[in-house]
């Protein structure tokens, strides 16, 4: 910057009338700062456009490859081997359902018992401090890592019970869990306060104002966090290699057989050389992303108009 | 609806069942929350315990040795492989730092459009979409990289560059396509819609009475963004963009897919390598017992890699003063 100061008195005008400044007056110091502030606006809305081409690609680079695949068949058949034409995704989608059927369960009861912890029980207590900060930190930790440690417990270890879609959830469903806590303890927290005192104050006891007050009143909040940790549940890839392994054909067994997801599929797909392969791996990828960006607007939806609600309160 | 009888107060306390529900309820709660504290524990302790006869033999030559070659061996925990992960540690590192030197200006860019210099109509609607970007997942970028991205941009690119500076050591051909490089760029596309959804909160949060005051005092836009707005968020930008680096370190899929899945360490960018997280997901499933514990120990290092990165960008984003939510989604 040209200016080291803004409050620099800039000399006196000897032909300024009254010895003060115009606010109005317009020195050439003044017009360089004014040029340098609009080119540096238009900078940073060029950034921002540029911004915006390789995101916008991705997003119709996969509809434009991908929407000619999707048809009866992708939904309702195996895949076939890589070389051949036609086939679908169905054990993708079978094994991705049953995964998520049982992933979320998991993450969002216990997620939400923790955040009911952090917010009516650990309130201003050292141990919900450092629950908080794990959590915040389980966010940032690598999937893969996770489904190493399923991989490690479940897979062969103390429970050994094999690849399949149980280890697969679990792992998903520790994927999921940071997101829900903070996002449910964030909408347990805009619960005004005047409701628990109602409630108590009828005579309530602590558990009945919890789960017939609070929660009820929380209840589209709970389900935006719950459908962002969905959102993005369904699209992890890395640790359902080491936990599902992935599988040719559709099985419903929860342990003891390879378990495929859509993920998996578009993966195994994509990094082959035969063309019908890689198609099918851009129609799994429409899906996915259809899938994930349906589950995050309608999360972003409801949740926009619920703190807006609470805000107006 | 008829009326009851004004209650005793025995039956305005509840039943005895309920009474005797409330210690009960607390301590599930309470469990559910310690529990989340004990998870995370046993990850860190049970991998560690699996991967360490790798650690016991090689020592830190485990993060300077250059040679990978996995044991055969089925009767563990003998161990008779080399592991020295410096290659993948250095691919891990390489394709992290280009992410983060492509994302993070235009990150910010695009926070102090969002929040300073949009029209007030579309502020809402640019948090929102750039909240929903950050959510395709990440094999979607694995494969828009691969299939499109690398061979219509990426490689010739990386040949303009090869032709313009290849006596510069980064830029050394010759140029395959699968590279650091490549994987680098397409991270940073990733981690750009999460780092600038936390940077636009950053911004938010900053005192808007002290922006307001630079514009009394007659500072142009440029001038409060760069003398006010930039200062007093300097360290929830820092916090966002380890979170950002974070991200780029555990990044698997998409890396894998782009980064090539060499075990030959170049220093050139344009060479293919492998990261950690790549290396894991790459190997892991022709993986004989002994290498699984060698890639257990590269999962070790991983996390506590990650671990410590995103234990400081908390405390610094914490530090910025506004509690992040859903958004550090």
């Amino acid at each position: 910057m040209s200016t080291p100061t803004l409050t620099a008195a800039s000399p006196p005008d000897p032909a300024a009338p009254t010895g003060r400044r115009s606010l109005r007056q317009i020195d050439p110091r003044t017009k360089r700062r004014a040029a340098t502030s609009a080119a540096m606006k238009g900078l940073l809305t060029a950034v921002m456009a540029a911004a915006c081409v390789p995101l916008l690609l991705i997003l119709y680079v996969v509809a434009e490859r991908g929407w000619h695949v999707i048809n009866l068949h992708f939904f309702t058949q195996d895949t076939l081997p890589f070389r051949l034409e036609g086939g679908g995704f169905r054990q993708g989608f079978v094994g991705s359902f049953l995964i998520m059927a049982l992933a979320i369960p998991m993450a969002v009861g216990f997620g939400i018992a923790a955040a009911v912890y952090l917010v009516e029980y650990g309130k201003g207590k050292k141990l919900a401090v450092l629950v908080r900060f794990v959590t915040d930190v389980m966010t940032g930790v690598p999937s893969i890592f996770v489904g190493l440690f399923v991989y490690a417990v479940l897979v062969i270890g103390t429970v050994r019970i094999g690849f399949g879609t149980l280890p697969a959830a679990v792992a998903i469903a520790i994927v999921m869990l940071p997101i829900v806590v903070r996002s449910s303890e964030e909408m347990l927290k805009l619960v005004p306060d005047h409701l628990r005192s109602a409630s108590l104050g009828l005579g309530a006891r602590r558990w009945q104002t919890t789960t017939k007050v609070v929660l009820p009143a929380a209840a589209p909040g709970l389900a935006t966090g719950s459908m962002l940790a969905i959102a993005r549940g369904a699209g992890e890839t890395a640790p359902l290699i080491l936990t599902g392994l992935g599988s040719f054909t559709m099985t419903v067994y929860l342990v003891g057989e390879r378990q495929a997801s859509l993920p998996q599929l578009i993966h195994q797909n994509a990094v082959q050389p035969f063309p019908p392969g890689i198609d099918r791996a851009w129609g799994g990828a429409l899906c996915l992303v259809l899938i994930t960006l349906l589950f995050t607007v309608v999360a972003r939806t409801i949740s926009a108009r619920f703190s807006a609600r609470r805000e107006g309160m | 609806m008829t009326l009851s009888p004004p209650p005793v107060r025995g039956q305005l306390r509840g039943t005895s069942r309920g009474r005797l529900a409330d210690p009960f309820f607390k301590a599930l709660m309470t469990t559910s929350g310690v529990l989340v504290l004990a998870l995370l524990a046993f990850m860190i302790i049970r991998t560690t315990a699996d991967s360490w006869p790798i650690f016991a033999k090689e020592g830190l030559g485990f993060f300077t040795g250059t040679e990978w070659r996995a044991g055969q061996t089925r009767d563990l925990p003998e161990i008779h492989g080399t592991y020295g992960a410096w290659p993948f540690m250095y691919g891990t590192l390489v394709t992290a730092a280009i992410a983060l030197a492509i994302a993070l200006p235009v990150a910010v860019a695009v926070a102090v459009y969002i929040t300073q210099l949009s029209p007030r109509r579309l502020r809402g609607p640019l948090s929102y979409a750039v909240e929903t970007l950050a959510a395709v997942p990440s094999i979607v970028y694995g494969l828009w990289g691969l299939l499109f991205f690398l061979p219509v941009v990426m490689r010739p690119l990386m040949e303009l560059l090869n032709r313009w500076f290849g006596a510069f050591f980064l830029f050394e051909g010759p140029v395959f396509g699968l590279s650091y490089f490549a994987a680098g760029v397409v991270l940073a596309i990733m981690i750009l819609p999460i780092m600038t959804a936390i940077i636009r909160e950053v911004f938010a949060a900053a005192p808007g009475a002290e922006l307001q005051a630079a514009y009394g005092l007659g500072a142009t836009q440029w001038e409060v963004i760069r003398k006010v707005l930039l200062p007093r968020s300097y360290s929830g930008i820092v916090g966002g963009a380890m979170l950002g680096l974070g991200r780029a370190i555990g990044e698997t899929v998409a890396v894998a897919m782009l980064v090539g899945g060499s075990q030959r360490m170049g220093y050139s960018l344009f060479f293919a390598g492998d990261t950690m997280a790549a290396h894991i997901f790459n190997t892991f499933q022709d993986a004989l017992p002994e290498t699984v514990l060698g890639l257990m120990a590269i999962g070790v290092a991983l996390f506590v890699f990650t671990f410590i990165v995103n234990v400081l960008a908390r405390l610094l984003v914490w530090r910025a003063g506004r509690n992040l939510g859903d958004a550090a989604v």
